[in-house]
C-alpha cells in the first residue's frame, strides 16, 4: 500500500503463479479423495465384519432341533375329570404320556437311572406344548399322534457339534447314557433341525430352548407406540411454538438452551427420573410400557424438537410472506404451509429419536422392565420387558444356547428397526411427493 | 477522461453522505380522492430510525411508484401499508396510516382482513408449492369467498385471466405452480393477489428477478389493473417508475424528499437530490 510505484503483477508472472499453486491444490484435493474413500472404506469394512458376526451366530439361533415322539392322548390320564377346560387338563398327567412315548421310542430302558436320564432328552416346556394342543384339537383325544417337541438346551447344544464326545463324561453337561439316547433318536429319524416355533411364539424363559422373544417384542412396540403419541405431537408442537410464536427474549434462550443441554444427558439419569416420578411419586406399577414409553418419549423429546426447529427454519421465508400476503393468520400460515413443507425434516428426527427409543435399556433397566414376565402384554399397563432388555438379560445367562438366542433376537431387533426406517421414509417420500 | 470519472465518483460519495435532505416533503402529499393517507409515519428497527416522519395520500385507482437509492425505507414504508412489517419483531411503526378512513393500526381493525384489502406481491416469485389452481384458490378458500365450487372456479379462472396468465395455464391447473417460468410465476402471484379482490395491491420491486420481456408483460398487466384497483410500486428502474405509474415519490434516507406527477417528477424535478437520482448521478 505504501509503495506507490507497485502496479501489480505482470500477468505472465500471475499466470506462473497460479499454475504453481494449480499443482499444490490439485494434490490437496487428491490427498482429501483418498482420506474420504479410505474412511468410507474402513466404515464399510466395520459394518460387514458386524453384520458377517450377527447372521453368522444368530441364523443359528433361528433354528432349533426338535424330536418326534407318537403320542398316545389317552383321554382318562389327560383329562381325568373329562370337562375339557384349562382347569380340568390342569389335573391330567401330560409329562406321563409324553414320557411314556418317549420310553416307547428308545425301546422301554429299563431301571429308574436310565430313565432318569432319558427324560433329560426333552424340554420340560413339553407338557405345556401338548396341553395347548390338546385345547386346540379336542377330537383328537383318545388317538394317536405325531408331534414334535423341542430337545433340551443341552442336547441342542450337543448336536450342534458344540459339545463333544471326547470330553471326558465329568467334564461334560450330558452323560454317556444320554448321547447314546440320541444317536439311536436320530437313526430312527426322529431328530429334526427346524425353524425354532419357540423363538418367535415364545417368552421369556430361564430354560433356553423355550425361551423367546414374543413377550419382548410386543413390549418393545408397546412402548414405541406410548413414546411416539407423546414425543410427536409435543415435540413438534415445542418446535412450532419456539420457531415461529414466543418472542425472542431471555426466557426463551435458557428454554432453548436447556432443551439443548437435555439432548446430551446420558439416558440413565432419564430413567432415575422415570423412577423417582412416575413410580415412586404417582405410584404407577413398574416394568410397564406405559411408563416405559413415557421415559423414552422424555428422552427422545429434545431430539425431535431440535431437529423440527431445524426443519421449520428451513422453510424459506417467502412463503411465510405470501400466505401472510393474502391474508392467512398467523395459524392459517403455519399448518397450511409451515407444517406441510417441515414435515419430511420432523419426520426424519422422529425416526432418528425413535431408533434411539428402540435401541434403549437403560433408563427401562432403572423403572423394573428388566423383570423376568413370562406373560406376552396384553397392553400398555401390562408388566413386560423390551427387545434390548431381553437381549441384555440372555447375553448374562451361562448356558451355550442362549449365545444363539440372543444373536437371533438381535437380527429380529435390526429388522424391526430396519422396518420402521423403511416405513417411514416411505411416508416421508410420499409427503415429499405432493409438491 | 479517467479523471473526470474517478472524480465525479468521489464527488457523488459525498453528496449522498452529507448533503441536506428537507424537513418538509416538496411537492403535494395530497390527492382530491385518497384510498390510503399516511401522516407523520416513522418506522424504527430497534434504536435505528428507518422512516423519518413520512405523510403521504394514495390516491384511488392510481399507480404510485415509490423510487429511491437502497437503504431509503422505500420498502419499509411499503410494508407498512399492510401491516407486514408485525412480523418483524423489533420493528415499531408510529403515526397514522388509513385506509377508506380507518386506521390500520387501530385494535378494532383485524390484521387480516386489512391483508386481504391490501394485497401484496413481492421482490421474488413465490408461488405456493401447490398446483396453480390451489395457489389462487387459497386466499378465497380462507377468506370464505366462494359459496361453492362453481363459484370459486370462476374466481380462479378470472383471476387467472386479469393476469394474463389464463391463456398459458389453463390446461395444466393441477400441475405445481412452482413449475412455471419466472414471469409467469411472478404473473401468479399477481392474480393469487388479485384473487381476494383487495383494493390496493403493493408491489415490492415486482421485476427485479424477470428478464425485459417478462418485465414488459408485468408492467403492461400494471397498466390493466389500474382501471379497477390501487397499485403501489416500488422500483429500482426510473424507466418503469415513468412507464407504469401516475405519481412518483422519492424517498432518499428515511425521508420523502419529493412527490408528484410522474411527468412533473422525470422532466422537472423540484430538488437537486431527486435530479441527481433520477439523472443517474448515484444511486
Amino acid at each position: 500500500m505504501t509503495d506507490r510505484t507497485y502496479q501489480g503483477l505482470d500477468p505472465l508472472q500471475a499466470a506462473e503463479r497460479v499454475a504453481a499453486s494449480i499443482n499444490v491444490r490439485k494434490r490437496k484435493e487428491t490427498r482429501f479423495l483418498w482420506l474420504g474413500k479410505t474412511a468410507v472404506s474402513i466404515a464399510l469394512g466395520f459394518l460387514v465384519l458386524l453384520f458377517a458376526g450377527i447372521l453368522s451366530k444368530g441364523i443359528p439361533g433361528l433354528f432349533q432341533y426338535y424330536v418326534t415322539l407318537d403320542v398316545q392322548l389317552d383321554s382318562r390320564q389327560l383329562d381325568p375329570s373329562d370337562q375339557m377346560t384349562v382347569e380340568s387338563l390342569a389335573g391330567g398327567d401330560f409329562d406321563g404320556v409324553i414320557r411314556t412315548s418317549l420310553y416307547e421310542a428308545l425301546g422301554n430302558p429299563e431301571g429308574r437311572k436310565a430313565k432318569r436320564e432319558a427324560r433329560r432328552l426333552i424340554s420340560s416346556g413339553s407338557s405345556q406344548r401338548l396341553m395347548t394342543y390338546v385345547l386346540d384339537n379336542p377330537e383328537q383325544l383318545g388317538s394317536m399322534v405325531s408331534m414334535q417337541f423341542a430337545v433340551d438346551d443341552d442336547v441342542d447344544t450337543f448336536l450342534r457339534g458344540l459339545i463333544s464326545r471326547e470330553t471326558p463324561e465329568a467334564d461334560r453337561r450330558i452323560s454317556n447314557q444320554v448321547i447314546d439316547y440320541i444317536d439311536a433318536l436320530e437313526d430312527q429319524g426322529r431328530i429334526s433341525y427346524e425353524i425354532s416355533d419357540y423363538l418367535f411364539f415364545g417368552s421369556a424363559s430361564r430354560d433356553a430352548e423355550m425361551a423367546g422373544i414374543r413377550g419382548a417384542l410386543v413390549g418393545s412396540i408397546l412402548t414405541l407406540l406410548v413414546c411416539i403419541v407423546i414425543a410427536f405431537p409435543l415435540g413438534v408442537a415445542t418446535a412450532v411454538y419456539l420457531e415461529e410464536m414466543a418472542p425472542k427474549n431471555r426466557l426463551t434462550e435458557i428454554i432453548e438452551i436447556n432443551i439443548n443441554n437435555l439432548a446430551a444427558v446420558p439416558s440413565v439419569v432419564f430413567g432415575i427420573m422415570g423412577l423417582a416420578i412416575f413410580i415412586v411419586v404417582f405410584g404407577m406399577p413398574r416394568s410397564i410400557p406405559l411408563v416405559g414409553g413415557i421415559v423414552l418419549a422424555l428422552m427422545t423429546l429434545p431430539t425431535i424438537i431440535i431437529s423440527s426447529r431445524a426443519a421449520i427454519r428451513a422453510v424459506p421465508p417467502s412463503i411465510r410472506d405470501a400466505a401472510l400476503g393474502v391474508g392467512a393468520s398467523k395459524m392459517q400460515t403455519i399448518v397450511h404451509h409451515v407444517l406441510p413443507l417441515a414435515m419430511p425434516g420432523m419426520l426424519t428426527g422422529t425416526i432418528i429419536g425413535m431408533a434411539q427409543a428402540l435401541g434403549e435399556t437403560a433408563p427401562l433397566l432403572m423403572i423394573g422392565m428388566v423383570a423376568f414376565i413370562v406373560d406376552v402384554p396384553a397392553g400398555v399397563t401390562d408388566p413386560g420387558t423390551v427387545l434390548p432388555v431381553q437381549i441384555f438379560m440372555w447375553a448374562d445367562f451361562a448356558e451355550r444356547m442362549f449365545v444363539q438366542k440372543t444373536s437371533a433376537a438381535i437380527i429380529v431387533l435390526l429388522a424391526f428397526l430396519i422396518s420402521m426406517n423403511a416405513a417411514a421414509i416411505l411416508l416421508r417420500k410420499k409427503l415429499e411427493r405432493r409438491w | 477522461m479517467e479523471t473526470i470519472v474517478s472524480d465525479s465518483m468521489v464527488q457523488n460519495t459525498n453528496q449522498l453522505e452529507g448533503r441536506a435532505v428537507p424537513e418538509k416533503t416538496l411537492g403535494d402529499i395530497q390527492v382530491d380522492n385518497p384510498r390510503m393517507t399516511a401522516r407523520n409515519v416513522n418506522v424504527f428497527y430497534g434504536e435505528k430510525k428507518a422512516i423519518d416522519n413520512i405523510s403521504l395520500d394514495i390516491g384511488v385507482s392510481q399507480v404510485i411508484s415509490f423510487i429511491g437509492p437502497s437503504g431509503c425505507g422505500k420498502s419499509t414504508f411499503l410494508r407498512c401499508l399492510n401491516r407486514m412489517n408485525d412480523t418483524i419483531d423489533i420493528c415499531k411503526v408510529d403515526g397514522e396510516i388509513k385506509i377508506d378512513h380507518q386506521n390500520i393500526y387501530d385494535s378494532a381493525i383485524d390484521v387480516v382482513s386489512l391483508r386481504a384489502r391490501v394485497g401484496m406481491v413481492f421482490q421474488k416469485p413465490n408461488p405456493f408449492p401447490k398446483s396453480i389452481f390451489d395457489n389462487i384458490a387459497y386466499g378465497p378458500r380462507i377468506h370464505g369467498l366462494a359459496a361453492s365450487k362453481v363459484e370459486l372456479d370462476q374466481i380462479v379462472e378470472s383471476s387467472l385471466q386479469r393476469a394474463g396468465l389464463w391463456e398459458e395455464v389453463k390446461d395444466r391447473l393441477d400441475q405445481p405452480g412452482t413449475g412455471l417460468s419466472g414471469g409467469q410465476q411472478q404473473r401468479l402471484c399477481i392474480a393469487r393477489a388479485i384473487a381476494v379482490s383487495p383494493e390496493v395491491i403493493l408491489m415490492d420491486e415486482p421485476c427485479s428477478a424477470l428478464d425485459p420481456i417478462a418485465t414488459a408483460k408485468v408492467e403492461e398487466l400494471i397498466h390493466e389493473l389500474r382501471e379497477q384497483y390501487t397499485i403501489v410500486i416500488v422500483t429500482h428502474s426510473m424507466q418503469q417508475a415513468a412507464r407504469v405509474s401516475d405519481r412518483t415519490a422519492y424517498f432518499h434516507l428515511g425521508k420523502l424528499v419529493e412527490v408528484g406527477d410522474t411527468k412533473q417528477v422525470f422532466t422537472n424535478p423540484k430538488h437537486e437530490l431527486t435530479q441527481d437520482y433520477i439523472t443517474g448521478r448515484f444511486g
